[in-house]
């Protein structure tokens, strides 16, 4: 790894810009560390959700009543168990706590009631005896029947999500070079390894609960749950649960409610805990996509107009549907200048499993379909892809097919130079050991009919929430003789963000110890744990807190130690008066101090699109470049990704080997969209929900990664550090599909890109 | 001990070198469930239920095993090692203090699991070149970290043991 600009300078252990040490680190590698399926109460019982078998079927009628006669079993609940709203959802609130006897279920795995029982193994018993009468009707699995209007309407609020166009410029325009292809990216799923685990413990009085659940937005989640039980949302504590990582899949509700009603039924603590197939059923994916997508260019290669047309499957129930398409539209440039462009997209409800937030956030299968169609103008226009890229380059001041100016900082044109400068890895030697060919151990390429590829792929992606939304972020600092504690309910998904906390307190406060207290919903909200938003949004919280907290000591320390109150600062852990040289230690100066301070940090507003798709919707971007090389075995269709070379656009770099890890894990994730990642639906059911028949990569898959960081202070920021963990996963996808599109000659329109795809 | 007795639901497990009596045991469990929820030992991880994970890798007479294939049963007389039976008076091993300083753990879910399997793989290879490296951690899923900064902990692990 290496760095451009470095702008740090404090190398005091723990503070911004070093390699701090996570505070759950210990006890993660001891195996201690309570995830939320650790979680566990006195006199708790399990519980567990029956799910429907259809994607489309009518409930006629629900027999629990063999259920509640085996021994252990403590209680069972259904729709009319639910007190309050019957939905929820986070944009939509079109989602059922159960499918209700009389209603439809409109997914397969759709939750029609939960029991409580004294051990797991009762549980299935349980729900095994639970008797469902369904009147199957046809589901809707073609997203495109719900475009043309031709499918039934399977749910009241309709079968499209948002419909939104996108046009600006001259829309006359004919380049002299015109490429266009259709590009269909397949269903991913976030495949975090801890699943959904929650333990609800009722108040004694049966007013109220405490919930442990792994979750990316507490409060959030306490709205929804609050407004399914019709109870005050303070009668409701929240208490983050050991995340094992999130990626956008721990958005949206899933086992919350189910595991309240049941705690609140039997008076008892309950836990739910997933199973990894009931987790393919219980969390929602990242969308397929169709893009239709044409470009026009002038014979020297610039881009002078984008037609697209944008297809997201937002499945049964919409989620954050709307807002992927949005992503999706805006990103329809990628980032490349463009004057002229008309896109139409829409996000479509079908029988098929709902689809929200994963890591990346529609940007992903806009920027395949991009990236795709650069490689194709490279090849129109004999240009190289790295050529024909820089003839591109979106800069800072640039006006973006919204009509939003780009105000970030825009190093495209460093990250593809950065990134085509790294060495390229050594040629497959024909005596190469067996694990770094295409099928490794399978023992199956001939080393004759491997062909290597390079391929490239760049991305910008947009960073916090966007169209108006506020989503701002709370932490609360205190100083109390000498300690300092830092409160906030930002979910820790794995990300770092409790590390990052305690090293911005060290560094602003010139301390070295920082406790953290409890991550819940006792003080404001932070926002979610997604959009690449936490560093910028609860990093700016965190450090106005601590500014605040800062002020205040220096008052005091001014008094106490006769300092001059305009002229002191922090010099590592000593405050410094710089007119007269004083130092007093913060240690010093903070004895029988009681400073707390609560902050609330909130980014620029932003606005909604217009019918012409235009406006400021968007806080900020970032962007990365990506070349992978790949060896391919065109005979058999097997793919070995051997090497990626990166350079990100990072802002300051606050903790490097940090932003390594988000960027190699997040290249991971990438390669496994590229060539294994999808979960196969077929008529509304899901064919593969395991990890034996859904592809993850594994240490003999992850390529050799060499990365650039571009690290350049990003002047929005409120630590001029941007966010960096989904950039990665972004424009590698493309980047491995070019590789094996340059090796094979194939124009493989689709990911993840299939061994048949390669060899019929 | 006879199938019968084991009816009886009562049987013994070595763990981390002590016995763990196990009452009221229901004969179908596995050992990863054992051991979480019955001996109070929540290192091991479940995130599959198949084996493909690696998260519940324990050590079973010097094999590594996902301990979410194993019943529990049929571990008795077998000496288990799981991640809480690493280091000495809760002291951390060469291989946990590397993985931090390294930046290998993120979600720390699959963590414990790749802290038995490379302990286990040091201990029976501890000069693993990279492709062995790559290859015996396969069977264990990291979905963070891409297993870049988990190989550099252990290239430090074998470089300092070199060096000592």
């Amino acid at each position: 790894m290496t760095t451009t600009h470095p702008t740090n300078t404090s190398t005091r252990a723990g503070t911004l810009g070093t390699n701090a040490y996570r505070p759950d680190g210990v006890a993660k590698v001891q195996g201690g560390f309570a995830f939320s399926s650790d979680m566990w109460s006195e006199n708790m019982l399990w519980g567990a959700t029956l799910r429907s078998p259809h994607p489309y079927a009518k409930i006629i009628s629900i027999d629990d009543s063999a259920a509640l006669a085996i021994d252990g079993v403590e209680c069972v609940v259904t729709a009319q168990d639910v007190p309050g709203n019957p939905y929820y959802g986070l944009i939509m609130s079109d989602q059922p706590v159960f499918a209700a006897i009389g209603d439809t279920v409109r997914y397969c795995g759709e939750p029609i009631a939960a029991v409580a029982a004294d051990h797991p193994e009762t549980c299935k018993r349980a729900l095994a005896a639970i008797k469902v009468v369904y009147e199957i009707l046809t589901p809707v699995t073609n997203p495109q029947d719900c475009v043309s209007g031709i499918a039934p309407q399977i749910h009241p609020q309709g079968n499209v999500y948002r419909h939104q166009r996108i046009i600006t410029g001259d829309q006359s325009i004919v380049g002299d070079v015109i490429v266009e292809g259709t590009y269909e990216i397949g269903m991913q799923d976030q495949a975090f390894l801890g699943l959904e685990s929650a333990l609800a413990i009722p108040d004694s009085g049966g007013e109220g609960l405490e919930l442990y659940v792994a979750t990316q937005w507490l409060h959030e989640d306490r709205k929804q749950i609050a407004a399914c039980l019709n109870i005050p949302e303070d009668k409701i504590r929240l208490v983050l649960g050991g995340v094992g990582g999130a990626f956008g899949a721990r958005e949206d509700i899933s086992l919350q409610v189910h595991t309240c009603l049941l705690a609140l039924k039997s008076g008892r603590p309950v836990r739910i805990s997933y199973g990894r197939e009931e987790s393919f059923y219980g969390h929602v994916h990242r969308h397929p996509a169709t893009i239709w997508m044409r470009h026009h260019a002038d014979r020297n290669g610039k881009i002078l107009k984008i037609e697209s047309t944008m297809l997201f499957d937002g499945g049964a129930y919409c989620s954050t549907s709307p807002a992927v398409l949005i992503n999706a539209i805006t990103h329809t440039q990628g980032p490349y200048k463009c004057d002229t462009a008309s896109v139409e997209g829409w996000a479509v409800r079908t029988n098929n499993p709902p689809c929200g937030a994963m890591r990346g956030f529609g940007v992903v299968q806009a920027c395949f379909a991009h990236e795709s169609q650069m490689e194709k103008l490279s090849v129109a226009l004999g240009l190289s892809p790295v050529e024909i890229r820089l003839r591109n380059v979106m800069e800072t001041g640039d006006r973006l097919i919204t009509g939003q100016i780009m105000d970030s900082v825009a190093p495209v044109e460093q990250c593809i130079r950065e990134t085509d400068a790294i060495a390229m890895p050594e040629p497959l030697l024909p005596n190469a050991d067996i694990r770094q060919i295409p099928g490794g151990t399978g023992l199956t390429a001939q080393p004759g009919n491997i062909v290597r590829g390079v391929g490239w792929g760049v991305s910008m992606k947009n960073l916090m929430y966007s169209e108006g939304f506020d989503d701002y972020s709370t932490a609360r600092c205190r100083m109390t003789d000498g300690v300092v504690s830092l409160k906030f309910a930002t979910s820790e998904v794995g990300q770092g963000f409790t590390m990052l906390a305690q090293q911005i307190a060290r560094t602003i406060l010139g301390v070295n110890e920082v406790l953290l207290d409890t991550i819940d919903t006792q003080v404001g909200s932070a926002g979610s744990t997604s959009a690449s938003r936490q560093t910028w949004m609860s990093g700016g919280a965190v450090k106005a807190a601590c500014e605040k907290v800062l002020e205040d000591l220096f008052d005091h320390a001014a008094l106490t130690f006769e300092l001059s109150r305009d002229h002191v600062r922090i010099e590592e852990t000593d405050i410094v008066d710089i007119l007269s040289g004083r130092r007093i230690a913060v240690s010093e100066a903070s004895k029988g101090v009681n400073l707390d301070r609560t902050e609330e940090y909130h980014h620029p507003p932003t606005e909604d699109l217009d019918e012409n798709g235009q406006g400021n919707c968007h806080v900020a971007f970032a962007f990365v470049a990506h070349r992978a090389v790949v060896d391919v075995d065109v005979e058999l269709g097997l793919v070995k990704v051997v090497q990626i070379a990166t350079a990100q656009d990072v802002g300051r770099i606050l903790n490097p080997i940090s932003v390594q890890g988000q960027v190699e894990g997040g290249i991971a994730q990438g390669l496994g969209l590229a060539v294994m990642e999808e979960i196969i639906v077929k008529d509304g059911k899901v064919r593969n929900p395991s990890f034996t028949d859904y592809l993850l990569p594994t240490f003999l898959d992850a390529p050799l990664v060499e990365m650039v960081l571009i690290e350049e202070f990003e002047p929005k920021s409120p630590l001029g550090a941007k966010g960096v963990g989904e950039p990665p996963c972004i424009s590698v996808t493309p980047a491995i599909a070019n590789a094996i599109r340059n090796a094979t000659g194939r124009e493989l329109p689709r990911v993840p890109i299939r061994p048949y795809d390669i060899c019929l | 001990m006879s199938a019968q007795e084991l009816g009886n639901e009562i049987y013994t497990l070595r763990v981390n070198g002590q016995s763990h009596p196990v009452q009221d045991a229901w004969i179908g469990e596995s050992l990863l469930y054992v051991l979480r929820e019955r001996l109070g030992l929540p290192g091991a991880k479940g995130a599959c239920e198949q084996g493909e994970c690696g998260s519940c890798t324990v050590v079973m007479d010097s094999q590594a095993v996902c301990s979410c294939l194993v019943m529990a049963a049929a571990a008795v007389d077998t000496e288990i090692l799981t991640v809480e039976g690493l280091g000495e008076n809760g002291s951390l091993t060469d291989i946990q203090q590397a993985f931090l300083a390294a930046g290998g753990v993120q979600c720390g879910f699959c963590t414990p699991g790749f802290i038995v399997a490379v302990h286990h793989l040091l201990d029976s290879n501890p000069e693993p070149s990279e492709d062995q490296i790559r290859e015996s951690l396969s069977g264990n899923i990291c979905r963070c970290t891409g297993y870049g900064r988990i190989l550099e902990a252990v290239k430090i692990v074998i470089s300092k043991r070199d060096a000592s």
